[in-house]
């Protein structure tokens, strides 16, 4: 009858899941916006994995003779106060960026999600006390967040990590739990309890698939938030020291010779925007694409 | 008939409350039942009842609002509600399982059919992973799935409302539990795949030796699968029957209305009706009325009925009536 399901069912499951991906992709694709993003990510992806391929030499030794040259055919952007090349400096930066971006999310997500889950999941005085404990952390504006930790813990790369991942999870909470509110209150939910299942069971195997979409999202966005902190940190000198090559700490060196060699703090300023541009655009994008409801 | 056996599952005096804002619920009050081995039992009545809280009850399914239940719920002897957490957790799909209402909604979409019916035999009997997914695909051929293997790999949502409701009736016998609670497993259903899913639970039945606790309004339902039946009212059982002696000779006036309200064709020509309806509505839960709980929507109500509750008079084995009515066999 109707329900027969054919013996090539398999086969077709297999297209039928590709073609749920393929449609997702395709809408991706049909935003420019997250195309311009994706691509750009992709640049900054490659520039960290072969820069010392692109730039070879060491991006942090100084070279005291031509600092603060403009933009040269030698120096594509210009040099720096200790004669440092921009570009290799922006370049090897990428690096740090990048890797300060998936250190950050990688706090959020592994701290954030599992106590949105059990804050949702569990409700009564554990939810109180985490919802509590969230309201104080969201109190403090996300930098400011950020940077009352770094005092706390010191500069340097980790401690910008962990201090920015840390500012990230109550919104990772926040977001987690609302979702959870509502997906266990599914039936789906009820007859996983029915069959016996664990709540471990029924948090990580039933419910956390079913809200992967807006972590999905919210960890393309913080990305770009925590790139825009890491920045912020290092500006005021707080974040990953010299002579590690970083872009919020080349624009806070750059800024003393704002009118005499604008391009010092110029060129560190674009990579900042464009790397934070890059991943709101694609999250943005992905937003649109995952969301069922949003139909291009 | 099963008089003389230990019942496997018997309830007795229970009470689910809910403690919500505008005061307490007594969703059910005061349930008396039995089940039998291989036996199934239909539980009748109107929405709101109490026939779904009563299931849930059973397997200390409910949490919100927090419900508060009372009573005993005795399971081979021993009482479910003495026992933590861990205790009913391995309960749970192990020797008492459920089938819900909803097959659209009550399978997880991210998960293919036979993870989640190889959740339970993983779960409960330590199954390996590869092993559980062989059992599921048998159990998918079991429920008369065509091309079960095939279906193992689907996600619930290439699947019909059958099928669904097949799956269901798959992961809740796999691991061949000795009841079953049916949550109006057929209602949301069309007319024919209703009948499939009703004769293949008759036949599973049989193949598991499970006995199943039917909850329905659909008295079509009741009368073709089940042995005995209970209605309720209010969250009360009014009367209880061999589901012949129901259809033939319902005691209750409420028992009576219902079997009116079923449309039968021809029927106009004796009474002059198609179709007799109970009037009024069921009563709030919040104020039920004094004395019989029926007595507002009662054809046939007395004075008594207005002032005190009638007690359950025992007409015989398995046939009791709480009704003023009887008034011969008062218990």
């Amino acid at each position: 009858m109707t329900e027969r399901v054919s013996p090539a069912a398999c086969r077709v499951e297999s297209q039928r899941k590709d073609s749920r991906l393929r449609r997702n992709w395709a809408k991706l694709r049909r935003n420019k916006a997250a195309v311009f993003g994706g691509i750009l990510l992709v640049i900054y992806l490659f520039t960290a994995l072969l820069a010392p391929v692109i730039f070879p030499g060491s991006p942090s030794a100084p070279n005291l003779i031509q600092s603060l040259e403009p933009p040269t055919a030698k120096n594509l952007l210009g040099t720096d106060e200790l004669g440092r090349s921009i570009l290799g400096r922006i370049i090897y930066g990428s690096r740090i960026s990048l890797l300060i971006a998936v250190g950050v999310v990688s706090v959020g997500l592994l701290v954030g999600v599992p106590l949105g889950l059990i804050s949702g999941y569990y409700r009564g005085k554990v939810d109180f006390g985490i919802q509590r404990a969230t309201d104080a952390m969201l109190a403090f504006p996300g930098f400011l967040l950020a940077l009352a930790l770094v005092a706390v813990l010191g500069v340097g790369l980790k401690n910008t990590v962990i201090s920015i991942g840390i500012s990230m999870v109550p919104i990772y909470i926040r977001l987690v739990r609302g979702c959870v509110l509502s997906v266990r209150e599914e039936v789906y939910v009820e007859a996983a309890r029915a069959v016996g299942t664990r709540d471990l069971g029924i948090l990580f195997r039933h419910i956390l698939p079913n809200v992967m979409v807006p972590i999905t999202v919210q960890t393309s966005l913080a990305m770009g938030t925590a790139i825009l902190f890491a920045a912020g940190l290092g500006f005021l000198g707080v974040g990953v020291q010299p002579p590690t090559p970083e872009w919020g700490a080349m624009l806070g060196s750059g800024r003393v010779y704002l009118f005499n060699a604008p391009h010092v703090a110029t060129f560190p300023g674009i990579a900042i925007f464009l790397a934070v541009l890059s991943f709101n655009l694609l999250g943005d994008g992905l937003r649109d694409a995952l969301d069922p409801r949003f139909k291009l | 008939m099963n008089g003389q056996k230990e019942p496997l599952l018997a309830i007795r005096n229970l009470h689910t409350r809910f403690h919500i804002f505008e005061g307490v619920v007594n969703a059910v009050d005061g349930v008396d039942l039995e089940v039998f081995r291989g036996e199934t039992v239909g539980l009748v009545g109107e929405s709101g009842c109490g026939k779904s809280v009563t299931a849930l009850s059973i397997l200390q399914l409910l949490r919100c609002p927090p419900a508060e239940i009372q009573g005993r719920i005795l399971f081979e002897g021993k009482n479910l509600l003495d026992l933590d957490r861990e205790g009913i957790r391995k309960i749970r799909g192990n020797s008492i399982s459920m089938v819900f209402q909803e097959p659209m909604t009550s399978l997880n979409p991210v998960l293919t059919i036979g993870e989640q019916i190889s959740e339970a035999v993983r779960l409960h009997q330590g199954m390996p992973r590869e092993e559980a997914w062989r059992w599921a695909e048998q159990m998918l051929q079991m429920v008369q799935i065509a091309g079960p293997k095939a279906a193992a790999r689907e996600h619930p949502h290439k699947l019909s409302g059958g099928m669904r409701q097949r799956a269901m009736i798959a992961m809740a016998l796999s691991c061949n539990p000795q009841l079953l609670l049916a949550d109006e497993p057929t209602t949301a259903l069309d007319v024919t795949i209703q009948a499939q899913i009703m004769s293949l639970m008759m036949r599973l039945k049989e193949d598991f030796d499970t006995s199943i606790l039917l909850i329905t309004h659909d008295l079509g339902v009741i009368a073709e699968m089940a042995s005995r039946v209970i209605v309720m009212y209010a969250g009360k059982v009014v009367e209880e029957a061999p589901v012949r002696a129901l259809f033939k000779d319902p005691r209750h006036p409420y028992t009576q209305g219902l079997l009116g309200s079923v449309p039968i064709i021809g029927r106009k020509g004796v009474t002059g009706r198609r179709l007799q309806e109970i009037p009024g509505v069921v009563p709030g839960l919040l104020d039920m009325p004094v004395g019989c709980r029926f007595h507002p929507r009662c054809p046939r109500r007395m004075d008594i009925c207005c002032e005190k509750e009638p007690p359950m008079a025992i007409l015989g084995e398995h046939r009791r009536v709480c009704c003023w009515l009887e008034r011969n066999g008062v218990a």
